[in-house]
């Protein structure tokens, strides 16, 4: 019964392969814009601290992610440790699995491992919001449209922005260092301001992160790892005082 | 070397997260707790990242103080990411410009 109602969306929703790729591309247009925008600044923050507009877009190719290369991609400036990194980066990242997690539920069932790990790859904040919002089940073809754009625009904008560094001022260029932050800061603070968990959470953080850097004998503890430390703290913290209600 | 290694782990603890589920696993969370602790977490690791350290993300920390609560201010009131970075550059630069020694 259950088998014959699935069998009944799937040819309802999914006519001809090419007409759902193209469906997913139409669909990943306004993501690709945007990204190519942000990925911009992310080209300019790397070619600001020496990296090249190829490794710059090396980057953007190899991990189609904001937040985590844009941390990776700091600490890689700095030197730091290959653990460090990876730790960061990976728990920049978590929320990924939530979300792959999330899609599993909603992804055509009869889709080899292989096409999933495809798709995967694509799962980013904004292409997993408009991919959740589709009515019936996901289909490779429509999930690799969907990722077309927004990956040619990731790398486009980011190889663009690293060339365009290179004509800037040492001025503009120094002043390019809070570029990063500030997107940060207009990442979080519409959430605080809505919510006072995710504010409680921020100001633990904060307050943790700061005294990693001030207070004696703590204060040698490596960047990335204070980053983590403070982080899981404030999680930890938050999730115990604020537990979040069952949604979607 | 250290480069191209230190992009590939990138690349791999970002890709990890998001094919293991996806391949591997077809059942939901269920602990709350664990669900609220993923949920603050991007919130909590994006403030321990921004501060204090965006206080010496230019060659002035007074500058960058500057740059810092125009980012506040407009991301308070939602201006969008782009927006948002550009106004604080901005600012940044004419501090560079106008007082710089």
């Amino acid at each position: 019964m259950k088998y014959s109602i699935n069998k009944e969306a799937v040819r309802a929703e999914v006519p001809l392969p090419v007409q759902d790729y193209l469906r997913g591309v139409k669909k990943g247009l306004p993501i690709g814009l945007g990204y190519f925008y942000v990925s911009i600044a992310f080209g300019m923050m790397a070619a600001a601290g020496g990296l090249t507009p190829f490794v710059a877009a090396i980057i953007s190719m190899s991990n189609l992610t904001s937040a985590g290369q844009f941390a990776g991609t700091r600490l890689i400036l700095e030197a730091a440790h290959s653990i460090e990194i990876a730790l960061t980066v990976f728990i920049l990242n978590i929320r990924y699995f939530l979300m792959s997690l999330s899609l599993s539920q909603k992804i055509d069932q009869k889709m080899g491992k292989m096409k999933k790990a495809l798709i995967a790859f694509g799962i980013t904040d904004e292409i997993f919001t408009i991919a959740s919002l589709e009515k019936g089940l996901l289909t490779f073809e429509f999930m690799i449209g969907l990722i077309t754009l927004p990956y040619i625009g990731w790398a486009a904008g980011t190889y663009l922005g690293a060339r365009a560094t290179m004509l800037l001022s040492p001025l503009l260029q120094d002043a390019l260092g809070i570029a990063l932050y500030a997107m940060f800061i207009a990442l979080i603070l519409p959430a605080a301001r809505s919510s006072k968990a995710v504010l409680t959470t921020l100001f633990i953080a904060v307050v943790i992160s700061c005294m990693f850097k001030y207070i004696p004998y703590i204060r040698g503890i490596s960047s990335g790892f204070a980053i983590i430390a403070a982080a899981m703290i404030a999680a930890a913290v938050a999730a115990r005082l604020f537990p979040i209600k069952e949604e979607s | 070397m250290y480069l191209f290694t230190a992009i590939f782990i990138m690349a791999m603890v970002t890709y990890i997260p998001r094919v293991i589920p996806l391949t591997c696993f077809n059942r939901q969370i269920k602990s709350v707790y664990i669900k609220s602790f993923l949920y603050y977490i991007p919130y909590a690791v994006l403030g321990a990242m921004t501060f204090p350290h965006v206080l010496y993300s230019t060659s002035n920390i007074i500058f960058a103080g500057v740059g810092v609560a125009a980012a506040v201010l407009l991301g308070y009131f939602k201006r969008n990411l782009i927006t948002v970075a550009v106004i604080a550059v901005g600012v940044v630069y004419l501090c560079n410009f106008f007082f710089a020694a």
